[in-house]
């Protein structure tokens, strides 16, 4: 288990991380009824180490891309707090944050939003570095040169527009903005979702690259479990606002302990097996205003037991480094990840 | 190695062909090419150039001193109808040509359309965009004061400001202003609001920019196309109603001449001389015409829809 | 010839865009057998979905069919009219989309919307209609069904919409089930579900054909018997699905398996196709695919492969299986 990510030398420590989003009510209930609240992030905690890609995975309504906002601070937490290299990131006054937001950037899912059309490359990019005064004129172009180089454009595309671009290209541009300040953490939600395969295989591998290079911590938001065993150190698996499991990415998908992920696994569509029975749970994902009893994953849980819709699983550490919030953690049956079984 | 060379090694690495997917045409050329394409834009923007000359150049283009009262010519018909070619359309029941007193208000109607525009823009895009990005208090209290605003009737609004102003040029473009800029203010707070959400103004906010700069140089830009063809359409609608307040005596005063001023005058003399007001009129027709059409084919060639994200 | 439900004969359908025209689809040939559940495989702009809309006659301006032949049990689509291909539309051919949300009508209700298709096609009276359709939800896995059927769309969730649009797709026991992207708005869980239920639907109620569009190379080897791969409007490739995942031949095939992660894998180095795809307004002379190709040699710029079949049925449009 790496030291990286023990709390001491975390880059990121997040601490029951808690957001609710009031919900609109009509006049009566509002009066009379219960406030009710979109149970959208709860009591989420985890570290991400010095340099280490970390992965946070859920399907909709997991509250991961809302984890991601709330660390970037585009959002404030109803609870919780999130320690940056020992700076309490909540606690932070206006001055500060403004100035200490050069250490946590982001970038989004969305090529096509996530650049201002009106902006030139140039000014796009810059952006960071003029709105704290970093460089000027000739040291502001030859920076932004660089910072083009490096994500696998050329200085030439600064005078040009983003919707000449691809989506690819857009994404690359995106990155090159967000190294602008040299942060130290780098919060990529869905970076590579709403590209082509063929592209996501370029943009992954440059990320692999500006990582080590950098020297970056990096919060990986995906749905996509493929494309988080190929990038991350380690996993966190969110459901329903809650993490119900955080390990090594290795460990995760060779012995996953927590149904849900498991279950997950098992849903995944390969290109490779030649298996054609569906490994289905049933239901869907239930509403964050009324999130079940006990263990929210219960109603659909193969495992569960009466215990389970009556209290919620600690989450505790089952083996080294490997935490699962589960009443029944059990070893799966063999997993898939063996090819030819 | 360099932080260059070290780049590179990544750009061979990520093996990406650095291909621009097309190229980018200046903003004017495109749309003077647009113009040129389209009937209703050439022919929008031809008229509104003629009238724009006008109304420059009116003291300049004028035939006759418009101030000037020949009594022997009072009701002279137009040259089509038995007149004088120095009186085109003929004089009023003052003597006085009235080719060249619609020519010199084109001056006035113009100048009064695109200020009063102007400054409904400015005030309603700020107040819009401070209401749609903040929220809260001041989007209530300014969204509470547009509502207010618009429950009073146009002309009620108008007499008000000309009894506290009492009646002529700049309390006419105030009243007109007041009146048009809740427009603005709607149309920019719901543009606001939709790119407040947009990844762009999130990366600017991670980023550390202050509120202010990215109303401005973020959100700003990007909701004036939608603003600039509300604008060319009301430009028209101003002028009309500048016609209408002066026709009612609350706008314009005379000698300061206006189509609306000589509608009212030609008013009492329809049976001696019709084009006392076909004049005036005509002015109008023409003017709005040209605007219509141009901001009409404004608002099929830019479509926000179709520019949007 | 029974055994063919649909024949695509050299379609090509263009696109008139302000930059010139676009090759969506380019002379195109395929064939589905009936029951048989294919796969149409390619990344964006790659022109699957416009062969999708083609079939079924759902191209309108500035998009145009140009040329070829459809043939659906036996007779061409292309020279019916309008009114001949509104009837086949729905009952004997449908179409599954991408996005529920769009596709049901957000102010009527559910039931309704399914009933109002089947009566168009039959003769069937309202009452009768409305136990059909209450009989194909309950199929489709909706629970509650008569109680449902008055819902409207915004009180389900993704899932089940789509399940409600598969249940419109299937009430007329269609020939031929035309599904683009039909899980890639969902969540994977949901996502398992539904194509589950797809596959065993289409055995069961009506032995359907499938064409599966999709970009995910892994739901189309989950679902599919047979797999047809384009790039740039053409088609480069047809072959059984096991054939194509262990022994892709068309390179454009191989670099595409190639830069997809996958979870039965150790920590791989991802190889991703250098490049970006071939514009369609203005392609690449000859072979569409060469400036990419790591196997490109002269006769790739110069001339454009044609589709052939190889000795073991495998169909591939490359130079580099052309003996010639």
């Amino acid at each position: 288990m790496s030291d990286r990510s023990r709390q001491g030398n975390a880059t990121l420590a997040v601490r029951n991380l808690t957001k609710h989003f009031p919900v609109r009510q009509d006049l009566f209930n509002t009066l009379f009824g219960d406030k009710q609240v979109v149970h959208a992030v709860d009591n989420v905690s985890f570290n991400i180490g010095r340099e280490e890609t970390f992965g946070l995975v859920g399907e909709s309504g997991s509250g991961k891309s809302t984890t991601g906002r709330l660390i970037a601070r585009l959002t404030e937490p109803t609870s919780g707090g999130v320690t940056l290299d020992g700076v309490d990131w909540f606690a932070l006054d206006r001055r500060e944050l403004r100035r200490r937001r050069r250490d946590v950037q982001m970038i989004f899912q969305n090529p096509f939003a996530s650049l201002d059309p009106r902006w030139t490359v140039q000014s796009i990019v810059a952006e960071p570095l003029a709105t704290h005064g970093v460089a000027t004129g000739a040291e502001l172009r030859r920076r932004v040169a660089e910072l083009l180089v490096a994500v696998g454009l050329e200085p030439s595309h600064a005078q040009r527009f983003p919707h000449q671009f691809s989506g690819g290209q857009r994404q690359r541009i995106g990155l090159a903005r967000a190294l602008a300040l040299s942060p130290k953490l780098l919060i990529a939600d869905e970076p590579v979702s709403a590209l082509d395969v063929s592209v996501q295989a370029q943009i992954l591998n440059m990320m692999q690259e500006i990582q080590q290079r950098y020297r970056l911590s990096v919060l990986f938001i995906s749905h996509d479990l493929s494309v988080v065993k190929y990038i991350c150190d380690r996993v966190a698996v969110m459901y329903l606002g809650e993490v119900v499991e955080v390990t090594e990415t290795d460990t995760l998908f060779r012995a996953p302990l927590h149904p849900y992920t498991q279950a997950l696994l098992a849903a995944i569509p390969e290109p490779t097996t030649k298996r054609r029975t569906f490994a289905a749970i049933d239901g869907e994902i239930p509403s964050p205003i009324h999130p079940p009893s006990g263990c929210r994953f219960h109603p659909r849980c193969p495992r569960a037991q009466a215990l389970c819709s009556q209290k919620a699983p600690a989450f505790e550490e089952h083996a080294p480094g490997h935490w699962a919030a589960c009443h029944f953690v059990e070893t799966p049956a063999p997993a898939r990840g063996r090819r030819g079984e | 190695m360099s932080a260059i060379e070290d780049a590179e090694t990544v750009a061979q690495v990520s093996q990406l062909d650095a291909v621009v997917v097309e190229e980018h045409v200046s903003a004017w050329r495109k749309f003077f090419a647009e113009i040129a394409g389209s009937t209703k834009g050439l022919s929008g923007f031809v008229l509104l150039v003629l009238v724009l000359l006008v109304a420059i150049l009116s003291d300049v283009i004028m035939p006759q001193d418009h101030t000037e009262q020949i009594i022997a010519n009072r009701f002279l018909p137009p040259v089509f109808a038995g007149g004088e070619w120095a009186h085109f359309l003929g004089c009023d029941n003052l003597g006085r040509d009235i080719f060249s007193r619609v020519i010199l208000s084109t001056q006035t109607s113009v100048a009064i359309g695109f200020l009063v525009v102007l400054i409904a823009m400015t005030i309603g895009s700020a107040l819009g965009a401070i209401s749609g990005y903040f929220g809260g208090f001041a989007d209530t209290a300014i969204m509470r004061l547009a509502d207010f605003q618009l429950s009073i009737p146009f002309i009620l609004l108008a007499i008000i400001f000309m009894a506290i102003f009492g009646p002529g040029f700049w309390s006419l473009v105030v009243a007109l202003s007041v009146a048009i800029w809740v427009n603005y203010a709607r149309l920019v707070r719901g543009e606001t609001l939709r790119l407040r959400e947009l990844e762009f103004v999130q990366a600017a906010r991670s980023i550390g920019v202050r509120d202010a700069a990215i109303i401005v140089k973020h959100i700003l830009p990007n909701v004036f196309p939608s603003m600039v063809v509300m604008a060319t359409l009301d430009v028209a609608w101003v002028i009309i109603f500048e016609a209408a307040l002066s026709f009612l005596g609350l706008g314009i005063q005379p000698p300061m001449p206006s189509w609306g001023v000589m509608i009212s005058d030609g008013r009492n003399y329809l049976f001696e001389s019709e084009w006392m007001t076909l004049g005036p009129a005509l002015g109008i027709l023409i003017t709005s015409v040209a605007i219509n059409l141009f901001g009409d084919f404004l608002r099929d060639t830019y479509d926000p829809k179709q520019a949007r994200l | 010839m029974t055994d063919v439900l649909l024949e695509v004969d050299d379609l090509v359908t263009h696109f008139h865009t302000k930059r010139g025209v676009v090759q969506a689809v380019d002379h195109v040939s395929l064939t589905v057998a009936p029951g048989e559940t294919v796969g149409l495989v390619g990344e964006s702009g790659c022109g699957k979905s416009a062969m999708g809309q083609s079939i079924m006659r759902l191209i309108e301006s500035p998009g145009q069919i140009v040329g070829g032949r459809v043939l659906f049990e036996g007779s061409d689509l292309l020279g019916k009219t309008p009114e001949e291909v509104r009837q086949i539309r729905g009952s004997r051919i449908t179409m599954i989309f991408q996005d529920p949300t769009t596709t049901l009508n957000p102010v009527f209700p559910i039931g309704e919307q399914i009933a109002e298709v089947f009566r168009y096609h039959t003769d069937v009276g309202p009452r009768e209609a409305k136990e059909r359709v209450i009989d194909m939800l309950a199929q489709v896995g909706i629970p509650r069904p008569a109680e449902r059927y008055a819902d409207y769309p915004h009180e389900f969730s993704g899932g089940m919409q789509q399940r409600v649009i598969i249940a419109c797709a299937l009430i007329l026991h269609p020939a031929l089930i035309i599904a683009d992207e039909p899980t890639t708005a969902l969540d994977v869980t949901v996502q398992a579900q539904i194509l589950s239920l797809l596959n065993e639907l289409q055995a069961s109620v009506s032995n359907t054909a499938v064409i599966l569009i999709s970009h995910d190379l892994g739901v189309v080897a989950q679902m599919c018997e047979r797999v047809c791969v384009m790039y740039a409007g053409n088609l480069i490739e047809v072959a059984s699905t096991d054939r194509i995942l262990d022994g892709p031949k068309h390179p454009y095939t191989v670099g595409l398996i190639q830069s997809i992660p996958r979870l039965d894998m150790d920590r791989q180095q991802l190889a991703p196709i250098p490049g970006s795809v071939a514009d369609p307004i203005h392609p690449p002379s000859g072979c569409k695919f060469h400036p990419r190709c790591p196997h490109a040699f002269a006769r790739c710029s110069a001339e454009r492969p044609v589709l052939r079949r190889l000795p073991d049925g495998h169909q591939v449009a490359c130079h580099l299986f052309d003996d010639r």
